[in-house]
């Protein structure tokens, strides 16, 4: 038997923009059922290695695997039907559909729906077992009452919330979250904290960008830290702390400024 | 009252508008003159036509490239007809077939851009096959296009006999046949299929990250739409008996336009209202007064007006009756 592979691989992945090198030869690994930490200054290339590895950009060089299988340069929906799925910071939901509506929209990898199903009428059975879904779905982000909600007018938290659900309909192995603690408070920020862990019981490993550095040490089994678009340190969140390199170009300021705003 | 009772009014209260509606269209040709039941045929093709228009945009892109479509439906149906004797329903089908695969083959360039450089890309490609009819003479007939297309043929019900050359038989054919495309139309848009055209529409990235396949919906919507623009083509073709390439340039683009801009697209009467109150304005004001060459202007005055002062179109205004009337209801019933 073969040793199982990791759930995500770069190898000496590559973006260039012009003469631009906004990701430079960069490789990490990430273990299957771990989340895992990509953090660094701004401007280190952090998300545009999220939109390489997601194939929102198609790579200037490198590869990378998604659980042994090559994935490099595939489009994102097609990325996103071998079981890895990204959210994003903004525009993570539709507005004018409703949660309920905006959930089904993630479900459409088991709801093929063609013209003739259309025009006959026989997705309602179908969407009957879909129902049931969605609804534990909402349950699991505490959205269970808001179902007929114009997804638009949630608060802040529940639309985050909502944006993980639509991701989590599609029912990924590996979930890519950008950013997800960004422009929340505290109270907000605890309960995604939860949310993040019980997404990982769920047998779901996840990437993390995010720049709240609490957020970060909590949930991450290993940090990878970036800088100028390179691999600075890898590690637990205990060795990232104390690793002279992260704290000379990062953490010395950063964590400080981050800590005392929130 | 007794709760049967309550839910008899309550259907009487659904279908009874539609049965209004059906009567009405149904009596509405034997009170016009000649020319107005002819213009009532071309109304009831441009609401197929339009319609189809919409469906495109509800994935969020907007064509310049469908009067064309409807050109191509025309051009098939009538030498399918006329040159290979295929008899003029199938023709017609054949017609919507031609349009749909034309649509098919454009999307694939044209479906790599969004916004406006599909807008124009979708006129450019539009104007090279319009051209080409006008530069081939064989088999498409040149600037001066196909004439002698075959109408529908007479039917005979016992004593009763349908001659598609009386107006008033052709528009309750085509009548028959828009019913049957707003009902296609409809169902597509509420049924899995609608969700995603509206999600692909208003946050296609988000839509792709969860495996929804964006630029193939784009282009299954634009096959339909050339599909019942390609039929609208087929219908007007057998009625006329004459099909050019003048009758499908921009300027009857802009007609469409029109009419899904100043009736609106985020319902599926929009467009109708667009069609058809624009049609009642042109043909009472315009041909009335004899100021027929003052149709483009027209259009032009009303479309930067209605852009100015109804931005959500027309059907905006029956929204806004309805949300009335649906509060004055519950304030009457409240009294009570």
């Amino acid at each position: 038997m073969r040793e199982a592979a990791p759930i995500l691989e770069l190898r000496r992945l590559t973006m260039r923009f012009g003469g631009l090198k906004a990701v430079d030869g960069l490789s990490f690994s990430m273990a299957a059922g771990t989340i895992h930490g990509l953090i660094g200054p701004n401007g280190a290339g952090k998300t545009t290695t999220f939109n390489a590895i997601s194939g929102f950009y198609r790579p200037s060089g490198g590869r990378i695997f998604h659980d042994g299988r090559d994935i490099t340069a595939l489009p994102m929906e097609k990325v996103a039907s071998l079981g890895l799925v990204r959210t994003f910071q903004h525009a993570t939901l539709f507005r004018e559909l409703s949660v309920r509506e905006n959930v089904l929209v993630g479900c459409y990898l088991r709801r093929k729906s063609g013209l003739s199903d259309a025009i006959l009428g026989n997705w309602r059975e179908r969407e009957k077992a879909l129902a049931q879904e969605t609804t534990e779905l909402l349950g699991f982000f505490g959205l269970e009452d808001r179902g007929d909600f114009p997804a638009g007018n949630l608060p802040h938290g529940m639309q985050r919330a909502l944006g993980m659900a639509i991701a989590l309909a599609a029912r990924p192995r590996l979930m890519l979250l950008d950013e997800p603690f960004a422009g929340m408070n505290a109270a907000e920020t605890e309960s995604m904290m939860r949310l993040v862990l019980r997404l990982r019981e769920r047998g779901v490993s996840i990437l993390l960008v995010e720049h709240d550095m609490r957020a970060v040490m909590g949930l991450c089994d290993c940090i990878t830290v970036m800088n100028f678009g390179k691999l600075l340190a890898q590690g637990t969140p205990a060795a990232i702390v104390s690793h002279p390199q992260v704290i000379s170009a990062y953490l010395g300021s950063g964590m400080d400024d981050d800590a005392a705003g929130m | 009252m007794p709760e049967s009772a309550t839910a008899a009014l309550f259907s009487v209260r659904r279908w009874l508008p539609w049965a209004a509606l059906v009567a009405l269209l149904v009596a509405l040709p034997f009170f016009l003159t000649y020319s107005q039941k002819e213009i009532l045929v071309f109304t009831t093709i441009n609401v197929i036509l339009v319609v189809g228009y919409r469906h495109l945009t509800l994935t969020g892109e907007w064509s310049l490239g469908h009067v064309v479509m409807m050109g191509c439906g025309a051009y098939a149906s009538a030498l399918a007809a006329k040159y290979a004797s295929v008899p003029v329903p199938l023709a017609i089908l054949f017609g919507g077939a031609a349009a749909a695969a034309v649509g098919w083959l454009l999307s694939w360039p044209l479906l790599r851009m969004k916004g406006f450089y599909f807008l124009i890309g979708s006129f450019a490609a539009g104007e090279v096959i319009r051209l080409l009819w006008k530069r081939f003479r064989d088999p498409f007939g040149g600037a001066k296009g196909i004439k002698r297309i075959p109408g529908l043929e007479e039917v005979q019900f016992g004593p009763l006999r349908i001659d598609f050359f009386d107006p008033v038989a052709y528009y309750f054919f085509a009548l028959t046949v828009a019913a049957a495309c707003i009902w296609l139309l409809w169902r597509m848009e509420h049924s899995p299929l609608g969700a995603l055209y509206h999600a692909v529409h208003w946050g296609d990235d988000l839509a792709r990250s969860v495996g929804v396949p964006a630029r193939k919906l784009r282009r299954r919507a634009m096959v339909t739409a050339s599909f019942f623009a390609g039929t609208a083509g087929a219908l007007l073709a057998h009625y006329v008996g004459t099909v050019n390439p003048t009758r499908f340039n921009v300027e009857e683009m802009v007609y469409v336009l029109t009419w899904a801009i100043v009736g609106g697209v985020t319902t599926l009467y929009g467009p109708i209202l667009g069609v058809v109150s624009l049609t009642l304005v042109n043909e009472i004001m315009l041909r009335g007064l004899g100021l027929d060459q003052w149709r483009p202007l027209f259009y032009g005055v009303v479309l930067i007006l209605s852009v100015l002062f109804l931005p959500r179109g027309l059907e905006s205004l029956v929204l806004q009756a309805r949300a009335h009337l649906a509060q004055l209801l519950a304030r009457h019933q409240g009294e009570r």
